[in-house]
């Protein structure tokens, strides 16, 4: 099977259907796994056993900035190459998105406010996620507001490429603005500065939630594509009663 | 495993990030199940895709 045939609907779902359970199943012993590790690891010298929310923070904080760069790239598919499943992918993976950004806003301000000493700091790390999260329901509540899919994808990947320019924002925001979160640990020139007791678990968590949200988007392009055959089916069922 | 003097912080934070990906669990799987009926529906009131094909092939 190609990328072409994937343009299918039909046989989108015939795939989907078949490995769904399976990717179902790596994600719940991928997270158990990593839950387990979380557990076991020790706590940090200064931070005591509150680094244990960084394994559930940051795979949320990094899915928050991924799923928009997804979305990002569906827009693309629906304004340069009107690829069929684009604005489907795109309209399906926001809500998880922002689910993703929530978590991460309110497992940092947890975190934040036992070695922060606050709940919230308008920094810009911060901030910028904020931004994110508002920008997430601004594209929900579009996608809501008009009622043709055809006419919402292009206003919807338009403003998706738009809210784009925040992700780099939100990267580097720790760089060039002084703040109270942390320099990038991970992710970073030179290499990780975590030790592997708290890198391994941090990884595994990450994979999990990343097969989370592949597992979560699948099955809500699922459901997006029944949903528009039944809106399909419902206009011709209005137009053989007006007939 | 103890928590220390922030466990309230730490088992917060977990019991958070388990009811939110429940929810969203929840929410996929019965949209999935809301639309399949929607399709059945509509299909047992004769209106049926150009293609032929049934809801109830969807798994």
């Amino acid at each position: 099977m190609t990328l072409i045939d994937l343009a299918n609907p039909t046989k989108f779902l015939s795939l989907t259907g078949r490995i769904l359970p399976w990717l179902a199943g790596a994600t719940a012993i991928l997270l158990l796994i990593g839950l387990y590790q979380a557990a076991m690891a020790p706590d940090d010298y200064q931070q005591g056993a509150t680094v244990k929310i960084m394994f559930i923070h940051v795979p949320n904080a990094w899915l928050s900035m991924f799923v928009w760069g997804v979305m990002s790239l569906a827009a693309l598919g629906t304004l340069v190459w009107r690829h069929p499943l684009a604005d489907v992918a795109a309209k399906a993976a926001a809500p998880i998105g922002a689910a993703f950004t929530f978590l991460a806003l309110v497992t940092g301000s947890l975190w934040g406010r036992p070695m922060w000493g606050t709940y919230w700091q308008w920094d810009a790390r911060l901030t910028s996620v904020l931004i994110l999260f508002l920008m997430y329901l601004g594209l929900i509540a579009l996608w809501r507001a008009v009622d043709d899919p055809s006419r919402a994808a292009r206003a919807a990947a338009i403003l998706t490429l738009v809210g784009a320019l925040n992700l780099p924002i939100i990267k580097f925001s720790v760089d060039w603005w002084n703040t109270l979160h942390q320099p990038a640990s991970v992710l970073r020139m030179g290499g990780s500065t975590l030790d592997r007791a708290f890198l391994i678990p941090l990884l595994v968590m990450a994979v999990g939630f990343s097969l989370l949200f592949v597992t979560l988007h699948l099955a809500a392009m699922r459901n997006e594509i029944l949903r528009r055959r039944v809106r399909s089916l419902q206009i011709m069922q209005a137009s053989q009663q007006a007939a | 495993m103890a928590l220390g003097p922030y466990a309230s912080f730490i088992v917060t934070s977990y019991a958070l990030v388990a009811a939110v990906v429940a929810i969203l669990i929840a929410w996929i799987a019965i949209d999935f199940r809301r639309q399949k009926a929607r399709l059945r529906e509509l299909e047992a009131s004769g209106i049926t895709r150009r293609s032929g094909r049934s809801a109830a092939d969807i798994r």
